[in-house]
């Protein structure tokens, strides 16, 4: 503690620098931890998914659809508990910039299979038995102020025109993956409107047994197999795992970026801790000749490019630990359950070691080896 | 036996092909409680002898001894744990660290020791009123003049205590009058405190003030000095 000033005094010299390298150094590591939270949001977004749900596919890819028939036959198969159904819309609100996830399921069965859609009997009852009414994620209530019995309208994209539903429920998602910022409404009322009855994007499958699954998967692709829409069925866990493998090159990229800009700054927090050794050798000299050892001016000189990166690393991390709590962030509705992981703070607090050891080892060094007399006459 | 004793010492340094032979055979007696001006021209060897008495360099050859310790045979560790105990150091550009007060800069000594926060602030307080400067002790170098920066960095040398005062030109970058300050204020040192101090010169007036001076030339005493305190033994 007792050559705790000096450090400081030192790291005060050029305040400009020190507040300047400080900044980079919570930069980074701000960028760091938000290029990974969104790769371990895509990882556990991928791990979402009931052990017994099972979902079907078109076999032809997501954009084509299911004839709405397959309900009934699949329904009928041993191990099948339940079955509901569900079509991707893609609205845009108001001026049709804003965007959230948007699709029409079938109510009753869909909030039968999916527990973690929590929300209150009667609104549950209200949603169930309005063919327009809607029921959205408690962030878009917050986000954009809307109330219970409120009109929404939304632009249609993929359906074209307005639609308007009617706010009849909030519910509170107990699985982050699921996302609190969707609007979901009837199935039959977008079935109605788009005028080509009886189609489905994809079917969500409950089944009594998660060890049956593969079995009961290979089955539903059998039964539809020469049909004209034949299936692909997969846990939800592999539907979700193929939507985060379509990340897959975006989380790389964002992996390497987030590396690289730690490498620049690691350049620069080196470069100013260089500027800032050279600059004292004179004055290491004088420790030196005062009775401060080789191994007491390598500490110091260690604490000194320790604070830089760890004052750094507590802002940067800090800062994305808290901002995006408080701003909701999710990514567009993109990102469920967006959040900076401890393991993310924990290897931030490793990439600052590790920064405080790159940046500081080579001053250090040269200030525990540097010789007196030489670095004396330069002074005198 | 002598407080600073050097023995047939031999330096030399490798500029380039050049091989530069400062010292071939000094030996040299300083007693303790005296204070000696070493004086000669550029190049004589004053600094460097001062640097092997230091322990900052180490002789090609021979031995250096200050209060009984081979200095010239200590490790780099050792040399620091004993410089930061016996010698204080004065420089002719004072060398005060200038992000730190005079009071910060005179206790740096200290915080090499294992004295408590109230033992160290009484004694830079006793340094910094000994050299005369209690008052400007939350000053920064840059708020004092030539004469009070030296005379803080002569209250930075003796806080510790330390067996030998050692001065490189401590009045070579200052004018008459602080010169006179700062050569009174060794004098009182020396005379008051009995500190041991060598002090390398080119200054008359300032050798004026020593009780021995030596001239050193090519290496060489080549004078006898005035007082019996230093006999220099070639």
């Amino acid at each position: 503690m007792k050559y705790l000033r000096l450090v400081l005094a030192n790291l005060g010299r050029h305040k400009l620098r020190t507040v300047l390298t400080i900044l980079s150094v919570a930069l980074a590591l701000f960028l760091f931890a938000s290029l990974r939270s969104v790769t371990t949001t895509l990882a556990a977004t991928a791990q979402f998914g009931g052990a017994r749900r099972l979902v079907a596919l078109n076999a032809t890819g997501l954009v084509f659809p299911l004839p709405l028939s397959y309900a009934n036959r699949i329904k009928g198969m041993s191990g099948v508990t339940g079955v509901s159904w569900a079509n991707w819309f893609g609205g845009r609100y108001g001026d049709g910039n804003t965007f959230f996830a948007n699709f029409a399921v079938d109510p009753e069965s869909y909030l039968a299979i999916y527990p973690e859609i929590v929300l209150p009997d009667s609104e549950r009852k209200a949603f169930i038995q309005d063919r327009t009414g809607a029921l959205i994620g408690k962030r878009l209530i917050s986000r954009y102020g809307w109330k219970l019995g409120q009109n929404v309208t939304l632009q249609g994209t993929i359906f074209p025109g307005a639609w308007t539903f009617t706010i009849r429920g909030v519910y509170t998602p107990t699985d982050p993956a699921i996302g609190d910022d969707v609007l979901i409404f009837h199935h039959d009322y977008f079935d109605e409107r788009i005028g080509r009855a009886g189609i489905a994007g994809w079917y969500i499958v409950e089944i009594d047994d998660a060890s049956k699954a593969p079995m009961i998967a290979k089955s539903i692709d059998d039964m539809f197999r020469n049909s004209s829409s034949p299936t692909k069925t997969g846990t939800e866990r592999e539907f979700q795992a193929s939507f985060a493998t379509m990340w897959g090159n975006v989380s790389f990229l964002m992996s390497t970026i987030g590396l690289a800009v730690v490498f620049a700054i690691l350049l620069v927090t080196a470069n100013a801790m260089m500027m800032s050794a050279r600059e004292r050798t004179g004055e290491i000299a004088v420790l030196k000749t005062i009775g401060f050892s080789d191994r007491l001016l390598f500490a110091l000189t260690m604490v000194e490019a320790g604070a830089l990166a760890l004052i750094g690393a507590a802002l940067g991390l800090g800062a994305a630990k808290i901002l995006y709590p408080a701003i909701n962030f999710n990514g567009a509705g993109f990102l469920p359950g967006f959040k900076v992981a401890t393991s993310t703070l924990v290897i931030g607090a490793l990439v600052a070691l590790g920064l405080m050891l790159a940046s500081g080892l080579v001053p250090a060094i040269r200030a525990a080896r540097l010789p007196v007399v030489q670095a004396l006459r330069k002074v005198e | 036996m002598a407080l600073v004793e050097i023995r047939d010492v031999h330096k030399s340094f490798q500029r380039e092909e050049q091989r530069i032979d400062v010292f071939t055979g000094l030996s040299l007696d300083i007693e303790a409680g005296s204070f000696t001006a070493l004086m000669g021209p550029s190049g004589s060897g004053k600094s460097t002898l001062l640097n092997l008495i230091a322990g900052l360099d180490k002789p090609t050859r021979g031995t250096v001894r200050v209060n009984d310790a081979q200095v010239s045979a200590m490790t780099p560790g050792q040399l620091a744990a004993w410089r930061a105990r016996n010698i204080g150091f004065v420089f002719q550009s004072f060398n005060l660290l200038p992000v730190l007060t005079a009071y910060q800069n005179v206790e740096l000594p200290l915080l090499l020791t294992n004295l408590s926060g109230k033992d160290r602030d009484e004694r830079v307080k006793i340094a910094l009123d000994v050299v005369g400067l209690a008052d400007r002790a939350d000053h920064y170098p840059r708020q004092l003049s030539g004469g009070q920066e030296q005379r803080t960095a002569i209250a930075r040398a003796i806080v510790a205590d330390p067996t030998v005062m050692l001065l490189d030109e401590p009045t070579g970058q200052l004018d008459a009058k602080s010169s006179q300050e700062v050569l009174a204020l060794l004098q009182r040192l020396n005379n008051e405190f009995n500190k041991t101090i060598i002090i390398v010169t080119h200054d008359a007036h300032a050798a004026e003030r020593a009780k021995t001076t030596l001239h050193l030339e090519k290496g060489d005493l080549i004078e006898k000095p005035r007082s019996p305190a230093v006999a220099a033994v070639r």
